[in-house]
């Protein structure tokens, strides 16, 4: 695995383990059937269990709550590691970890957490998380969804869109205006007056469920309320998943890098390895060097997050620059791969593909961009 | 039951080794170290005698500091315990087997288990040493173990075909591929294993039965023999994948 600065050496005995985990877990149970997935549109239900076994959809959460209690390093080496076997799978396990058992621990009654946690980090129970709606994406301030207060419960209304894991889910993390305040809901499966529908005709993140939620007159039961109030709360769990995102980006990138490293070097075109041609050097060497860069950026950002020293706007950038140099890794993997790197043999186009979304999600590239911008001088470019 | 694992602190099978300036060790910088892979078949097979009977899984290793990586490890694969006897020295397979020994006289363990062999000296020495110290009787090679009371019934494999022993506890077996699928470690396991005890013991200094007098790289000449599609030739082929390179 491209390593180039030795950074596996700083991990600790705990993060190696981590990363040689979910790595045979990647080679064993990921790569040999994900093409099938993915040409076939579907999420590989049957991987939900070991990774709730293994610990990968809980790694921050306390133990007393069935979680892994591992550091944000180690989460970060997981999402890699799951990325460099498909962006979907390690989007199914950043919506599990950072989008549904963070809110629910962090903004959680006991009940709640005592309820949900233990039943998503083993897999049990799939969440989902859904701030988006059709006319809302970039600016989710402006949601339509409301809820309002009755002596029953909360009555929600409105539509998500774009949901990752929404028609699988068993409870679904859902941000309404509440009195013009954005609150979160936890809404479960089979509550009346909500349905889901599988988006169809995607060209990318084929091998992850991507669903609408509606919600009509669906009367949410008063303690499924969380404890928090204003768009801070969604923003946190994305700040969250972002960082891990940014890790995934790196997995993702290794993946394009070393497929195509072994093509170049096997590949003879004018009696020569292409990989003897200097055009060639420089699209492996460009890889080489934005990926190193990647992995330094988002190591960091890891320690830092552990040590509670880090800022949100620090993970834009990660997830803004990882994820835009993964694509191009992508891209010139497909280069390099000629007329192969179309073909599914290779994972390159599944992974430039996947990317797609991974640059519109959770924020799109030039928002973070505009966030960054707003960060250095001051000014907001978007409000 | 009482289980007791060697395992041994090798170099990475993707690593590549080079001969230290000494001309007698390899040169370990850059190197990244791994559990014996044998020797992961030993602690799985640990695991589910623990699983099915009850009692407790030990470590050993006997090594460096550093190898206490590899006993974290055997810990959060499930390993309850483990012991390091602590070494900066060169040693050879009967240092290792004695220090072992010392320990399990103090441990008195049902079975030993170990992997085959190391795959950095495949010397395959320490399970015999071990059984001769001890007086124990000891299998080596197992692809197959079943244990019932004090029955051991544990099959081999032998050049074409299968060898089946038995023998009674306490007893040596040594692991071969295919003895069990070894558990990659949960991710609660890790955390859990933190704060399991490696206690650290001050090894039996024994001279060693044999030293290395000099390492080489062996040195590959390319035959680049062209072979097509006939059936001699496809014959040729799997002759050479089979005794030359030794691949199938
Ligand atoms: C596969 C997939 C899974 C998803 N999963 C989830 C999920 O689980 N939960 C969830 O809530 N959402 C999810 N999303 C939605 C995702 O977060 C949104 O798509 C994203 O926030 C962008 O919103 P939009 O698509 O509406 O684009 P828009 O906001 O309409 O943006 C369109 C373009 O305009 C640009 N733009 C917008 N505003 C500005 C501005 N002020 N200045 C400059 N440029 C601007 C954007 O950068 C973009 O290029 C998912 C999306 C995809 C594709």
């Amino acid at each position: 695995m491209l390593d180039y600065y030795n950074i596996t050496e700083e991990f600790s005995e705990e993060e190696k383990l981590v990363a040689a985990t979910t790595k045979s877990f990647t080679d064993n149970e990921v790569l040999p059937i994900i093409e099938k997935y993915y040409s076939d549109g579907k999420f590989p239900m049957d991987l939900i269990k070991t990774l709730g076994e293994l610990g990968l959809l809980a790694v921050t959460l306390p133990t007393k709550y069935g979680g892994s209690e591992l550091n944000y390093v180690s989460y970060g080496i997981a999402m890699q590691e799951l990325e460099r076997g498909d962006s979907g799978i390690r989007s199914f396990a950043s919506v599990q970890n950072s989008l549904v058992i963070y809110p629910i621990f962090t903004y959680g009654t006991d009940e709640q957490k005592n309820k949900f946690l233990p039943k998503l980090a083993s897999g049990e129970f799939v969440g989902c998380f859904g701030l988006t709606e059709p006319d809302f994406g970039s600016n989710p301030g402006g949601m339509l969804t409301t809820a309002t207060k009755t002596p029953k419960g909360y009555i929600l209304n409105g539509a998500k869109m774009w949901i990752t894991n929404g028609s699988i889910a068993d409870i679904a993390v859902v941000w309404a205006k509440l009195d013009g305040k954005v609150n979160g809901f936890i809404v479960e499966k089979g509550t009346p007056g909500f349905t889901t529908i599988e988006m169809k005709g995607k060209h990318s993140l084929k091998a992850s469920v991507t669903s609408e939620l509606i919600f009509n007159d669906c009367l949410v039961p008063l303690n499924n309320r969380l404890e928090i109030e204003g768009l801070r709360g969604p923003l946190s769990c994305l700040n969250q998943a972002r960082y891990g995102i940014s890790w995934g980006a790196i997995g993702s990138a290794i993946a394009s890098y070393e497929t195509a490293l072994n093509y170049a070097k096997t590949r003879i075109q004018f009696g020569k390895p292409i990989a003897s041609f200097q055009i060639i050097q420089e699209k492996l060497v460009w890889m080489l060097n934005e990926i190193t860069k990647a992995q330094l950026v988002s190591y960091h950002l890891g320690r830092l997050k552990d040590k509670k020293l880090d800022r949100p706007q620090q993970t834009s950038l990660a997830k803004r620059n990882n994820v835009d140099i993964a694509l191009q890794c992508a891209r010139l993997a497909r280069e390099i791969l000629g007329a192969n790197g179309i073909l599914n043999e290779y994972p390159v186009m599944r992974h430039m593909a996947n990317l797609e979304s991974v640059k519109t999600y959770e924020g799109t590239h030039d928002i973070h961009t505009l966030i960054l911008g707003a960060d250095i001088t001051g000014i907001e470019a978007f409000s | 039951m009482n289980i007791l694992v060697c395992i041994s602190r090798v170099p990475d099978t993707t690593t590549r080794i080079l001969v230290g300036g000494d001309g007698v060790s390899i040169d370990t910088q850059g190197v990244k170290f791994i559990v014996n892979p044998y020797d992961e078949y030993a602690i799985e097979e640990g695991l589910r005698l623990r699983e099915k009977n009850g009692g407790t899984v030990t470590a050993i290793c006997v090594g460096p500091d550093a190898a206490k990586e590899q006993l974290r490890t055997a810990l959060a694969m499930g390993v309850d315990k483990a012991v390091l006897v602590k070494t900066d020295k060169y040693f050879d397979s009967y240092f290792a087997a004695k220090n072992i020994a010392e320990v399990s006289k103090e441990m008195k363990p049902d079975i030993i288990l170990l992997g085959r062999q190391s795959i950095d000296f495949d010397s395959f020495q320490v399970p015999s040493y071990l059984a001769e110290l001890l007086e124990l009787p000891s299998v080596s090679v197992v692809s197959k173990l079943t244990i019932e009371g004090n029955k051991v019934i544990a099959e081999r494999d032998v050049e074409g075909g299968k060898e089946i022993l038995e023998t009674e506890l306490p007893c040596i077996i040594s692991a071969q591929k295919g003895l069990n699928e070894p558990r990659y470690p949960k991710l609660p396991d890790i955390m859990k294993a933190k704060s399991k005890p490696i206690e650290e013991k001050q090894p039996v200094e024994v001279e060693p039965k044999v030293s290395v007098i000099g390492m080489e790289i062996p040195s590959r000449k390319r035959i680049g023999k062209i072979l097509a599609d006939t059936d001699a030739d496809i014959e040729e082929i799997v002759k050479s994948l089979h005794e030359e390179a030794k691949i199938i």
